[in-house]
């Protein structure tokens, strides 16, 4: 029994009033599905169901879309930039005002501890509302010709491991840019979406600009498939977004991608250890390693590797795992029995490939869907666990022995969304930077999002870039080129 | 045992981080054996300790500067974040209750003024002894922390209590004075009962690259503390504000431990910025991994700043997460401070009684 241990630190969910079920947020209206098909959310901490959420059929997809439409044409197409600016400097005050409440929200439908939602998800969503208003007056002078103009409508289809941070990635620049907007969050964590349709309304957003059609995947399939639609912009799995590239192959729509990875986070023998050790957790505990651009493939220089696996192993029997909603709480839930049993089976393919498993001694809850920080030691390129990307709170520690060495083995993946550098040689960090095949290389440090940093990936971590100038890209079409 | 006397270690042990288990050479480690202060260790078992972690058969200017040039960087923005992460800890209702008691355990009650007279002490000394008049529930302070002259009055009103007289030494604030004046200052200190000595390193010298000179000066003033069947624990102040980079406290704090710190202390309180978060949480990196290699364990005294619970409390995290919970106890953690313990008297009030009570329902010293 430990002397110090943290009592209990729970956040009040009365900030947050959960209806007891939520239509579609079509044209500034929240409206029944035709069909009256209803699913229902859950919390993952605790398997209590949340809320009945509509499910999205082919007539609510098309109400959906001509609204979209209409608003584009008729309303925010036309409108000055500077107009639309003010729209989303408002959304984003009101992001920050109610923050505390899109926090809960998110935590409780996600299963992500209440620290992550309250210091990372929410104000980083709202920065990038802020950081994509500045533009909205400027485009002329982006870069994109003298006059780019927006596609038209926008669908966006976002996964659930950040459920309202991806809204923002996507809606910010398209809204910014002039282009109306049809978003499929997912279904596991349609709640905070839902949340910021109200906030839409209280920000009093024309009608039709932005519509939120919640649903499974097949809604997505079809959203993304309706002839309405001008641009896609996607996050979620490589084999779902290839399916898009596919399918819209020879059609007018262009497409954004951001899919998987398995980022090499490579720890060099003259790195800051301490800060590197703390990189590592963050860069795969953070969200129960639930992130795309996770460090998920530990490469550590052989004369350092033993010393770094003991100090991370110490590390990590401080996390504290359990209720999200504790403020204390640095692991949270897995956000559903589908991914529970994705990293579990995983997990169990990397025992039987023979590598050494480890977790730290903790309790998980009874109830809900929980998985204990794991490290995997003696993993060889070979294993199933070094090249899946398993999207759950599972570390892959291999070795290398010189910078080359260590460039091969980051770059030998179909990925390339991220990779992370230790060490104090500046010199170095440029070299490996040259090298790496990733979207996002970070020096010294992992996981760090800013709304002024673009984000992508290489090969078939897809392509396109959300965030920075470069964000705006696919959301216009370049005025010299026409 | 073979160590290489020219590649700088990192800061390891030759046989990596657990070799001491198997204690290459009959220094056995104490870890998870929590027993007050560490045993006495002579002078000769300290440099021989000291040599074997640097790798040298004698500690000279070169030895020193490759050892200490050769242990891990720190990144600046790493290390804040991760400080702040540790300072958005909740620490609520029971545990708030047993930290803020483990606070007052933990105080050095200090001032340091010129202004300093034997009726200012003697009240210090009072409430030390007793911080809440009506309440002998709430605990003592560690120590007094008082001026060299003032150590005569200090011994007499505290007199057998338990709390320690800590005095200040070696030309405090600066250093800035011969050997022989620093050592006599301390011997003085020591020859008038102080149980322990804060002493300042000569920052001069450190920056200066002169690790040996500031190698030389702990072990001495070390030896003055243990004259004469004399047993003062010797705290070695750094003076973080002045030496400005994480990197260079990481270096001082090993300097200090390897030449027989018992604490090692971050400030004056005369410097500011003093003992800020960061800082605190590097240097319990460094005796955690500095037992970790030696065995050895090492006390951390931040000093200057930490003026309310709120911020206590963010240290007692710290101490927990990063050292370990053998830190949190006063034998191997203690805060300087002067204005904390009204704070932290209030805020155990308000947990008793469920209100705030307000400044005028603590003493004044």
């Amino acid at each position: 029994m430990s002397p110090f241990e943290y009592a209990p630190a729970p956040e009040s969910r009365s900030v947050v009033d959960i209806a007891s079920s939520y239509g579609l947020f079509i044209d500034g209206e929240f409206v029944d599905p035709a069909d009256g098909t209803m699913f229902k959310t859950v919390n993952p901490a605790t398997e209590e169901v949340l809320a009945d959420v509509a499910e999205a059929g082919e007539t609510d997809i098309d109400r959906a879309v001509r609204a979209a439409r209409r608003a584009q044409e008729t309303v925010w197409g036309p409108m000055p930039g500077s107009e639309r600016a003010k729209y989303l400097f408002r959304i984003a005050r009101l992001l920050a005002e109610r923050s505390r409440e899109f926090a809960v929200l998110e935590t409780l439908d996600n299963g992500k501890p209440i620290r992550e939602s309250r210091d990372v998800d929410v104000p980083t969503a709202a920065a990038h509302f802020f950081y994509y208003a500045g533009w909205a007056d400027k485009l002329d002078h982006a870069g994109f010709g003298v006059a780019p103009r927006p596609h038209g409508v926008a669908a966006q289809v976002i996964p659930w491991n950040f459920p309202l941070l991806m809204l923002a990635w996507k809606i910010a620049p398209a809204l910014a840019t002039g282009n109306t907007v049809v978003l499929k969050p997912a279904e596991t964590t349609p709640l905070s979406a839902l949340l910021f349709a109200d906030l839409l309304r209280q920000a009093e957003l024309p009608p039709g600009v932005v519509n939120i059609v919640t649903g499974a995947r097949e809604t997505g399939a079809m959203l993304v498939a309706h002839p309405g639609i001008d641009k896609i912009a996607f996050t979620g799995s490589t084999a779902v977004g290839k399916r898009i590239a596919r399918e819209i192959a020879g059609t007018r729509k262009t497409v954004t991608l951001e899919l998987g990875g398995k980022a090499a986070n490579i720890l060099f023998d003259d790195a800051p250890i301490d800060q590197a050790v703390e990189g590592i957790v963050n860069g795969i505990y953070f969200n129960q390693g639930q992130v795309c651009c996770a460090g998920s493939r530990l490469l550590v220089q052989e004369s350092v590797a033993d010393e770094v696996v003991d100090r991370l192993k110490e590390r990590l029997a401080t996390l504290r795992v359990g209720d999200p909603m504790d403020k204390n709480t640095d692991v949270g839930a897995i956000n559903s029995a589908a991914q529970l049993e994705r990293i579990t089976r995983l997990a169990e393919a990397g025992t039987a490939e023979g590598a050494t498993r480890w977790s730290p001694a903790c309790d998980l809850p009874e109830q809900g869907y929980w998985f204990p920080p794991t490290v995997f030691t003696d993993v060889s390129a070979a294993h199933t666990i070094a090249r899946e990307e398993i999207f759950g709170p599972v570390l892959s520690v291999l070795t290398f022995r010189t910078p080359d060495e260590a460039v091969a083995k980051a770059n030998n993946t179909p990925y390339g969304l991220s990779a992370g550098v230790w060490t104090e040689k500046g010199s170095r960090i440029l070299w490996m930077a040259d090298r790496l095949k990733a979207g996002v290389v970070w020096a010294n440090t992992f996981n760090r999002f800013d709304p002024t940093s673009p984000f992508g990936g290489y090969k078939e971590s897809g392509h396109g870039r959300e965030g920075g100038r470069h964000g705006l890209a696919p959301y216009l079409v370049d005025g010299s080129t026409d | 045992m073979s160590t290489t006397a020219t590649a700088p270690s990192h800061g390891r042990a030759p046989d990596g981080p657990a070799a001491d288990a198997q204690a290459p050479d009959g220094h056995a480690p104490e870890v998870g054996a929590r027993q007050g202060h560490a045993p006495e260790r002579s002078a000769s078992e300290i440099a021989d300790l000291a040599r074997r972690v640097v790798g040298t058969s004698s500690l000279d200017e070169a030895s020193l500067r490759r050892y200490l040039h050769g242990l891990p960087g720190v990144d600046q923005v790493g290390a804040e974040g991760r400080a702040g992460m540790l300072a958005t800890r909740s620490i609520k209702t029971t545990s708030k209750a047993w930290a803020l008691d483990l606070i007052i355990r933990m105080i050095d009650l200090t001032t340091l003024e010129g202004a300093d007279t034997p009726g200012k002490v003697r009240g210090l000394c009072a409430k030390a002894v007793q911080p809440e008049p009506g309440d002998p529930t709430c605990p003592r302070v560690a120590a007094v922390c008082v001026y060299n002259d003032l150590v005569p009055v200090a011994v007499d009103a505290l007199g057998d209590s338990g709390v320690h007289v800590a005095a200040v030494a070696t030309a405090f604030p600066s250093g800035r004075a011969s050997r022989h004046v620093r050592l006599t200052d301390t011997r003085e200190a020591v020859q008038a009962g102080a149980h322990e000595i804060d002493m300042v390193i000569d920052r001069g010298a450190f920056l200066s690259g002169r690790y040996e000179r500031v190698f030389e000066d702990v072990v001495a003033v070390r030896e003055v503390c243990r004259e004469n069947g004399a047993t003062a624990h010797l705290k070695v102040i750094l003076e973080t504000g002045e030496l400005a980079t994480y990197d260079n406290v990481r270096r001082a704090s090993w300097l200090a431990m390897l030449a027989g710190a018992d604490f090692i202390k971050t400030s004056t309180g005369k410097i500011s910025p003093a003992a800020t978060l960061p800082v605190t949480n590097l240097m319990l990196e460094a005796v955690r991994d500095f037992r970790r290699e030696t065995g050895v364990q090492v006390g951390v005294k931040p000093a200057g700043g930490i003026r309310t619970s709120k911020d206590a409390i963010k240290h007692l995290v710290a101490v927990k997460e990063t050292a370990g919970e053998d830190w949190l106890d006063p034998d191997w953690y203690r805060f300087g401070a002067s204005s904390l313990l009204n704070d932290v008297l209030q805020q155990r009030q308000k947990l008793r009684t469920g209100w705030y009570s307000g400044p005028d329902y603590v003493t004044v010293d």
